[in-house]
């Protein structure tokens, strides 16, 4: 019996979110006392492999196959299957991005098992098998019973604290089978090096209330000096003012930095839908009624454009002392 | 070629989440029902490549799994666009029964090209797609923001970590979408809310499938503290809290 636990890795290395997912597992396996084993697909070294074990994971699996260097979603599933039905594995823990999604619910049919997405928590209770999530876009939670023998969970991701927990974990390749490729990628366009919106711990958010894109100076200043990522609400994407990628809101990405700056946004429902889970929001807004003020922790009624350069002003006051 | 647009029959997104039954149901009361935002892009980007004579694309089903009162949101479909419609008569036990449901009548009615949003906004599950493609044997593309069809040859675009890829998939296969696949839903006309009375809806009897999760509870989030209020001219003070108080600056 085993919890295994699968870690992308972005050109061969990890990231905090894979110590993130070893961290959650090795609890959840906690709780079901059994062990905890970390499944890599992809060319990565042995050395990167073996950070695995610092949060946790009692043995390292890692498959390495040409045929495997592009994502092919049913290709993927089908080698984590086989790893799981090796390792018997009671819960897989997968990350709830763009890979997690694409996934797990493959795996859910393939192992009939039953999908508990973006768990913020450890489950409540593991007889019945109950995990805790959101709901309606943020606006509730429940309580979820996962019935089928084998689980699933795919973990949300900046929601679980990094466990350091050092383990002398063994590292076995795995000779997977690989069945045929139905999809092929034609063209990549990247951007390496860049700090993804997903993974930021500060964001720095414009609206509408910036009155124009020629006014976005200041918000990237301000991400750039907090090492942070830039983001926008859906009118401002919508009218082409900032990329679509930026989106932030029900539709759009879903994150949860530790701190969330909305300039200029009022703050729609389906905003916050998108922002709820930050731990803090600095609203700045010019409308002292916007909705925004009821989800922020700290607020400034005033001209975004007015306000924020002195405020960036202010922060780089601070970071000289 | 055919196209068939999976549909999610969901609350509007500006409902407030009520309970009922000891929070053990959603309260549907005064509920407005809409189709499910990703999905009526789906739907949109669906009909603009019907629309594009180059493409020989001869049908667009819409399918849903629901009760007789998902019957307006399918209908809003077919007024938008689809040819015809499908309720698999059901209640929607989890995504995993839907998917099935779904999976067996594609099995009996080929499609080439089946869209799915990538989420619901109701239980926000992300899996109904994904679940589709393993019980066809389908492959899939999810995170989708673009697709184009050229000489049959259907090419997705598809968000990876810092960018896009470009993918081409055998067909048949189940496409996720999400934002960018259509700039803004499509809007149903008049003489598009006129035929739609016109149009088939078939009712299919759904088959036995065990459901793997139950949602069992629901919860209101805590209310937070209210929001403290800084001076515009105090802005140092903003600086001062978050670095001390919050401690994450």
């Amino acid at each position: 019996m085993s919890v295994l636990v699968f870690t992308e890795n972005w050109d061969g290395k990890f990231k905090k979110l894979s110590f993130e997912l070893v961290s959650y597992a090795s609890k959840v396996a906690e709780m079901l006392n059994t062990q905890t084993v970390a499944l890599s697909i992809g060319d990565v070294q042995e050395n990167e492999l073996k950070k695995l074990s610092n949060y946790g994971a009692d043995k390292v699996v890692a498959v390495n196959n040409d045929q495997l260097k592009v994502l092919d979603n049913q290709a993927y599933a089908s080698v984590i299957a086989q790893v799981s039905e090796k390792e018997e594995a009671k819960v897989l823990v997968i990350a709830h991005n763009n890979m997690g999604k694409a996934l797990a619910p493959r795996l859910s049919v393939k192992l009939k098992a039953g999908l508990g997405s973006a768990v913020t928590k450890l489950p409540t209770s593991i007889e019945p098998f109950i995990i805790y999530k959101k709901v309606f876009s943020g606006k509730a939670f429940s309580n979820v019973v996962l019935k089928s023998d084998v689980k699933i969970l795919t973990m949300a991701q900046n929601s679980f604290e990094l466990i350091e927990n050092a383990k002398d974990a063994s590292i076995e390749q795995f000779d997977a089978q690989i069945g045929e490729i139905k999809t092929q990628v034609k063209d990549e366009q990247k951007q390496t090096g860049q700090l993804l919106l997903t993974d930021a711990e500060i964001v720095v958010s414009g609206g509408r209330g910036m009155k124009s894109p020629d006014n976005w100076a200041p918000i990237e200043e301000l991400a750039g000096l907090l090492n942070g990522a830039t983001a926008c609400s859906r009118p401002v994407s919508d009218e082409g003012w900032r990329p679509h990628e930026e989106h932030t809101g029900q539709t759009g990405k879903i994150i949860a930095p530790n701190l969330y700056f909305a300039v200029g946004i009022s703050g729609a429902i389906q905003h916050l839908a998108g922002v709820s889970g930050s731990k803090y929001i600095v609203a700045i807004n010019n409308d002292k009624d916007a909705p925004i003020f009821e989800a922020a922790d700290y607020g400034i009624v005033g001209d975004a454009l007015k306000v924020l350069p002195e405020f960036i002003d202010a922060v780089k006051e601070a970071k000289a002392k | 070629m055919k196209i068939l647009v999976c549909l999610s029959n969901v609350p509007d997104t500006t409902t407030k989440a009520k309970f009922v039954d000891d929070n053990t149901a959603f309260d549907t009361t005064g509920v407005q029902w809409i189709i499910n935002p990703w999905d009526e892009l789906a739907l949109t980007r669906a009909i603009q490549l019907k629309q594009d004579a180059a493409n020989s694309i001869d049908n667009i089903t819409v399918i849903t799994v629901g009760g007789k009162d998902a019957e307006p949101t399918i209908r809003k479909a077919l007024a938008i666009g689809a040819d015809d419609a499908v309720r698999i008569d059901a209640e929607p036990k989890d995504a995993y029964f839907v998917a099935a449901q779904i999976a067996e009548y594609v099995k009996n009615n080929p499609h080439d090209i089946i869209f799915a949003g990538i989420e619901s906004s109701d239980y926000n599950g992300s899996a109904g797609g994904g679940m589709l493609a393993e019980f066809l044997e389908f492959p899939s593309v999810s995170a989708v923001s673009a697709v184009n069809l050229e000489n049959g040859e259907l090419t997705i675009t598809r968000d990876i970590d810092g960018g896009h890829d470009q993918v081409v998939s055998e067909l048949p296969v189940v496409t996720i979408v999400q934002k960018g696949i259509a700039k803004e839903p499509m809007i149903a006309a008049m003489r598009g809310i006129m035929m739609a009375r016109k149009k088939p809806l078939n009712v299919v009897q759904p088959v036995d499938v065990e459901a793997l999760t139950e949602f069992v509870e629901f919860e209101l989030p805590q209310p937070k503290p209210p929001c403290k209020m800084v001076e515009p001219e105090n802005v140092k003070e903003l600086v001062d809290m978050l670095q001390n108080e919050a401690k994450v600056l």
